[in-house]
Order: C-alpha cells, then sequence, then structure tokens
C-alpha cells in the first residue's frame, strides 16, 4: 500500500501560536516552516504492534492490587485512514487523570486524591479492522492556570504512529456534552467545529456492557490517503 | 464520529502532549508502567558506528523546557529503514531506528544510536546522514518537524537537497555539533534569534 500525506490535510490542527492558550506564546516559531517534499525518511516510521504490547496493558482498572475508584468504561474505536480504509496493528498509547482529576506525575500538584489503584496509563494495538479497545475509569476535570477559574474537560490523551512519521499524532478525547469545552483553549485551539467534534467520542449502547461499564466508540483519522495513478505523489 | 461507510470528513486534529506525559509515554522506572521502546537506539546486534546524541530544548525566551519530549527516526548504518515501505534487504538485526526521550529538568535529551547512512532523496539524488525530529511539548498544540544532520559530514550536506531548500544562514540550525569520539550535540530552539528550522510536511 503507498499513501500519499496532501499538506491541506493539516488544516484539521490547531496553530502553533494560540493566543488563549498562554504557553504557545514562547513555544512556536515565529520564522516561517520550511516547506518540503516526503522523501522516504518521513514516509517511513516506527513500525510497532503487538510485539510492544502485553496483554494486560489495555486496563487501566487491573494494573494494580485492586481496582480504582471511578466510573468504569470502555473505550474502543477505530483508525483509519483519510480514504476510511482501518489501519491495522498500530500502537496506541493513552494517559489520563484519575477519577478524581489527578495525574499520578510527580509534577501534578492539585489537591484531589491520588488513587494507589490507578497509574492511569495504556496501550493497545489496533486488529485487523483497525480497532482497539481500553478498559479504565472516566477521568476527572481539573483546575490549571492558565487563566482564572480555568479547568480542563474531561479528557484521555492519545498518542499514535500510524503508517509513517507523518502520520504521528497526539491528540485528547473529550467526553460528549462536556459543559467546560467553551471555556478550554485547548479544545477551541481547534478552528473548525466539526474538526472539534472529531476529538469528542460517543456514548454507544452497544458498548456499554450491562451491570459493569458504560461504553464510548472513538474512532482516530490518521493522515494517508492512497496514491492512485491520476493523483500527483507531491500533492500539496 | 466517523462513519465506516463513509471517507471521513478530516484527520483527528492535534492537541498538546501537556506536562504529564511522562508515566505513560516515557515512564523509565520512574512510574509503575512499562517502557515500550528499546533504549538505547542501538542495538547491539547492528552495524555501524556508534553515537551519542545529545542537546538541550529552549524557549523563545532561551529557558530550558523540561516538559518536552523528542522522539527521532532514522536509517540504518546502511540508510535503510527498518519499515515495509523501504524495500531493500535489511540487515538482519534487531534495529528499528527509533528513540524517544523526555527532557530532564534542565531541558535535557540523550540518545545512544547509531550514524545513520546515506538515504534516497527525490529525483534520485541521494540525502546526507540526517536523524528526522518529531519534537512535542506542554504549550505546543501540534508536534513539529525538523532534522538532524552531522557536522563532519560537509561534503554530503552541502549536497543535500532538502537542506539546499533552507536559507543558507539558517543551515547551521540543523548541523549537529561534533563534541568529542562519537558524541553530537544538537539544541533545539523553537523561537528566537536561533530558532531552529522546522519543517512544513
Amino acid at each position: 500500500m503507498s499513501l500519499i500525506y496532501p499538506r491541506s490535510s493539516n488544516a484539521a490542527h490547531p496553530a502553533y501560536d494560540f493566543a488563549d492558550y498562554r504557553s504557545t506564546g514562547k513555544r512556536h516559531p515565529q520564522k516561517p516552516l520550511i516547506i518540503m517534499p516526503h522523501t522516504l525518511s518521513e514516509l517511513t516510521g516506527p513500525v510497532y504492534g503487538h510485539d510492544a504490547v502485553r496483554d494486560n496493558e489495555f486496563d487501566l482498572t487491573m494494573q494494580h492490587k485492586a481496582e480504582p475508584l471511578g466510573e468504569r468504561i470502555i473505550v474502543t474505536g477505530r483508525v483509519l485512514d483519510e480514504d476510511g480504509r482501518p489501519q491495522p496493528n498500530t500502537l496506541v498509547e493513552i494517559w489520563q487523570a484519575n477519577s478524581a482529576g489527578r495525574y499520578i506525575h510527580v509534577v501534578d500538584q492539585h489537591p484531589a486524591p491520588l488513587d494507589p489503584n490507578f497509574t492511569g496509563a495504556g496501550r493497545a494495538v489496533t486488529n485487523a479492522d483497525g480497532r482497539y479497545r481500553f478498559v479504565t475509569i472516566k477521568p476527572g476535570a481539573y483546575p490549571w492556570g492558565n487563566h482564572p477559574n480555568a479547568w480542563r474537560p474531561n479528557h484521555i490523551h492519545f498518542s499514535l504512529f500510524g503508517p509513517s512519521f507523518l502520520s504521528r499524532i497526539v491528540t485528547q478525547m473529550y467526553f460528549p456534552g462536556d459543559p467546560l469545552f467553551a471555556f478550554d483553549p485547548i479544545f477551541n485551539s481547534v478552528p473548525d467545529a466539526k474538526a472539534r467534534d472529531r476529538m469528542v467520542c460517543r456514548f454507544d449502547l452497544d458498548v456499554t456492557k450491562p451491570d459493569w461499564a458504560l461504553g464510548y466508540q472513538f474512532d482516530i483519522v490518521l493522515r494517508g490517503r492512497n496514491a492512485t495513478p491520476t493523483e500527483e505523489p507531491h500533492d500539496d | 464520529m466517523t462513519d465506516p461507510t463513509h471517507k471521513p470528513a478530516g484527520i483527528t486534529p492535534s492537541q498538546t502532549v501537556g506536562p504529564y506525559y511522562a508515566y505513560g509515554l516515557t515512564p523509565r522506572g520512574a512510574y509503575a508502567f512499562r517502557d515500550a521502546f528499546a533504549d538505547p537506539v542501538a542495538t547491539a546486534d547492528c552495524e555501524g558506528t556508534r553515537i551519542k546524541l545529545t542537546g538541550h530544548i529552549y524557549d523563545g525566551d532561551g529557558k530550558a523546557i523540561p516538559d518536552a519530549m523528542i522522539e527521532i527516526w532514522q536509517a540504518d548504518s546502511a540508510g535503510r529503514y527498518a519499515h515495509p515501505r523501504d524495500n531493500r534487504a535489511r540487515a538482519n538485526s534487531s534495529f528499528k531506528g527509533f528513540g524517544r526521550c523526555g527532557a530532564d529538568k534542565n531541558g535535557g535529551y540523550a540518545f545512544e544510536t547509531i550514524m545513520p547512512g546515506i538515504v534516497p532523496g527525490p529525483d534520485g539524488k541521494p540525502q546526507a546522514p540526517h536523524v528526522v525530529v518529531c519534537l512535542f511539548a506542554r504549550g505546543m498544540l501540534r508536534h513539529l518537524y525538523t532534522r538532524i544532520y552531522f557536522a563532519d559530514a560537509a561534503a554530503a550536506n552541502a549536497a543535500d537537497p532538502i537542506l539546499a531548500l533552507v536559507p543558507a544562514d539558517r543551515r547551521n540550525t540543523l548541523i549537529a555539533k561534533r563534541a568529542g569520539d562519537g558524541a553530537y550535540t544538537f539544541d533545539i530552539h523553537i523561537q528566537g534569534g536561533d530558532e531552529t528550522v522546522f519543517f512544513d510536511v
């Protein structure tokens, strides 16, 4: 399979400089990025599949002696390319706050309790249909210092490689109907409302397991389109 | 949401890696989660010159960025990528060519890897030995791509088709300095007078 990576697809991403998210101020380039052709170095990328993942890493509720506190959830979805084709054998890495909105990271000092039964990190590999599945608990919202009374909506961080270094993506999955969306500069850094919606998972009763856990669907679309003879390989 | 019977309306947008990625992406023994990626990048069974690549990551005020994460992707010593798109025969080694490092409190990073070989480039022209870099950080809503070339490959660098696209007075920002035997330093300045060249890919 040969893929091309139109630059135009990148319009879905936030700008590097987004004043409402203050930390971008000193952390964005001010000189123009250099447009370059995609060479073999960009069109290839790290290959990590089943060998990178252990069986229990998809279930964040089973990594300690007892179950973590919080609302147990299932998060599943498909990883697709821009043509909608499933991306099998792709590594999906996640990390998140606990149900109280506290990260286990040493730098997080939010005065909410840590949970000795929750680390908040997971890994899975997509199957032949491009599907991944995690079991975890719903992360809590938490305050941050960007502006007065700033709170992040509930979210799970996702990191994927996909078929090349150009399809590399780190993003955040949000939950439907979060009242904090309107106030969150990170969510709103994505300029197009429809693109923002692609970061929001969907409640799914079919994924929901009776008497056990709510289910959510979250599909992820990576850069990459089929290269057909009618298209220029250096499509911009 | 994506309808499986239709072409997606667009890609999933990027969001910042944030300040707390380490326990998921670079636990390195500090957290109760296994590392997924081999460290060092150089494997015991791969051929090539062992090198140590170190540097620091700075913001627009010249302050170190402790919550940055750097990833590298590179060819083996014969210029081959461990990827199905590179269909040339590969050495029988476990070298994968990928490394990930979370910055330390001084914004520092380090990789132990091998010197990459010459890689095929556009229109059949060779590319000088280089490492592709993805840079992530809190305060970056999207990752940045840059490349690391090597100071002692001056002739190959002068003929490199990608370096040729970079204004001559900025090319030095892409070239790692030699810092002793097998050691190279490459600092990244996200912004400012010494701003590193980043690529629009």
